[in-house]
């Protein structure tokens, strides 16, 4: 599905971002790309739909090598990777329904955009998809008129709407409380498995990362340092990512974090059954 | 550890000029210049007298002002004015909005980005009434020579800004909707024109304003408008006339500023 071989980005100050990265990742599997600030997470995901141009190594998405593509193709490429970005990256002065339906700027021409008369079947799924994230009823709002956890909703059915074959996942929590931020997680993991689609969250929490992927990859100073499945994670393997540090206590933090939301949605459940 | 140990004494450090000495030189310097400056602008007493009681008459005229007796002239100036300030205005922003678009250094290729600015500083090194005397020269006397002056320099105005803005815009809006495949009109459009409309809209009412400030300048200098009334005014000694018009211009000014603001207001 995806492979990265060898890939490699030094940016123009000499700093060298990523080294040597290579891993491969199948069909519906979810990614959490763990590591400290620094450690090139967003530039490695930003190399794969080049965002940012790597220096060195390949991206191949299927049988397409994405690191050779020149500006039009890159543009075909870019559609079938949808990406959801920290702090939403809504454009907060158009419409939520303007924001789904900039998924499908990739398919439609200028001139269509432009005058906003989107295909009747884009119109359709974008419908379906703010139904889908519960925003059905906010589609006319200006976006910066959404709260933060609904903003990062409609991000999500941005897109989606492009209908891809890859999700990549910025820090979609960065910004979040930490009840909004599993909800979101949930969300993103849910419809990765509604659709079989495979998924690069880039994460620096690191038991949402733990929760909610199949396969863990930590990275450190752009070199992978860990790469297995979240059961794995060893305190020893943290510590190779994020350096000493009192591992146990985090965790027993974020257990009582997911005991209280789990004792809610019980109450919240036993609300509805006496209803 | 005691509090004698610490400095009790504390200077803001110089902002520009780390030495004493040539701070201080460089200020007694510019006192020097300034007032051997003062000392060559030659004055003749005689002359300022006769133009005190001129003064005077125009004074007289301000409080008197005579809209009747050149009416036609007037209205037939204020509309060409009005005329010219509007078409300019619209051609001018139609203009400088690729220009700006091409200026602006995180969307547009260098080579494109340098051209641009040269645009954008000819147009804006050049002062309205030079523009609009070589334009008088090139194409005569009257509203043509100042419609072309006013949209030159609202393109240097426009451009310049609306550059600068895009430069300023929130790059991830722009990065997400560059991910979706999007093409560079597209990105435009979707990624940059909502975030820069309200300012650039609100500029443009500010430069209706200028533009129609500026008509009845370079009226003077025969680019047609206004300004070529009141000028035929005050070389006619009709002081009560060019006082009249001088009114109409600032009660329009009044209004256009008022209203603008009050436009942008809605604008967010």
């Amino acid at each position: 599905m995806l492979k990265i071989d060898g890939l490699g980005k030094t940016y123009k100050a000499g700093d060298k971002a990523l080294s040597d990265v290579s891993f491969e990742i199948p069909k519906g599997q979810v990614l959490g790309l763990i590591g400290p600030s620094g450690a090139g997470k967003s530039t490695l995901i930003r190399c794969i739909n080049r965002l940012v141009q790597p220096t060195t190594g390949k991206v191949w998405l299927n049988d397409l090598n994405i690191t050779g593509l020149r500006t039009g193709e890159l543009r075909r490429a870019r559609r079938q990777i949808g990406m959801i970005f920290q702090e939403y990256a809504l454009v907060e002065r158009l419409t939520v329904m303007e924001n789904v339906l900039s998924g499908r700027l990739g398919y439609v021409g200028f001139w269509r955009s432009f005058l906003r008369k989107f295909p009747a079947a884009d119109i359709a799924n974008a419908y379906r998809l703010l139904d889908r994230v519960g925003l059905m009823q906010h589609a006319d709002k200006r976006a910066d008129a959404l709260s933060g956890g609904q903003r990062q909703r409609v991000g999500i059915a941005r897109a989606l709407s492009q209908n891809p074959e890859l999700l990549l996942v910025d820090e979609p929590t960065a910004s979040l409380d930490p009840k909004t931020s599993r909800q979101i997680m949930r969300l993103i993991v849910e419809i990765c498995r509604e659709r079989g689609l495979p998924a690069i969250i880039n994460i620096h929490d690191v038991v949402l990362a733990q929760q909610f992927s199949d396969r863990i990859i930590g990275l450190q100073a752009g070199r992978v340092v860990f790469d297995g499945p979240p059961s794995e994670l060893s305190e020893d393997a943290l510590t190779l990512i994020y350096g000493a540090e009192d591992w146990t206590a985090m965790r027993k933090g974020a257990d009582e974090d997911a005991a209280a939301e789990a004792e809610e949605r019980a109450e919240a459940q036993k609300m509805m059954g006496a209803l | 550890m005691s509090d004698a140990a610490y400095p009790t004494q504390w200077r803001r450090p110089p902002m520009m000029v780390k030495s004493r000495f040539w701070r201080i030189a460089l200020t007694v310097g510019a006192i020097i210049y300034l007032v051997l400056a003062l000392g060559t602008i030659e004055v003749n007493y005689a002359r300022v007298v006769e133009g005190l009681s001129r003064a005077q008459r125009f004074v007289a005229g301000f409080l008197q002002p005579d809209f009747t007796s050149r009416s036609r002239d007037i209205w037939i100036g204020i509309a060409e004015s009005l005329t010219m300030t509007f078409t300019s205005t619209v051609v001018g922003v139609l203009i400088s909005i690729p220009i700006g678009l091409g200026a602006a250094r995180n969307i547009a290729p260098r080579a494109v980005y340098l051209v641009c600015r040269s645009i954008i500083a000819v147009s804006r090194s050049l002062q309205e009434v030079i523009i609009a005397i070589f334009f008088v020269a090139l194409f005569g006397f009257g509203a043509f020579a100042g419609f072309l002056t006013l949209s030159f320099a609202t393109i240097g105005f426009i451009g310049k800004l609306l550059a600068e803005d895009i430069e300023d815009i929130d790059e991830a809006q722009a990065e997400a909707i560059r991910a979706t495949g999007a093409s560079w009109v597209q990105l435009v459009n979707y990624g940059i024109q909502p975030q820069v409309m309200p300012r650039l809209i609100g500029l443009s009412l500010y430069r209706l304003d200028i533009n129609f400030r500026e008509s009845a300048v370079i009226g003077i200098v025969g680019a047609g408008g206004i300004g070529g009334t009141l000028n035929t005014a005050l070389g006619r000694y009709e002081y009560d006339t060019a006082g009249a018009i001088l009114l109409i211009i600032i009660a329009i000014v009044m209004v256009a500023e008022y209203s603008s603001g009050y436009l942008r207001r809605f604008l967010k």
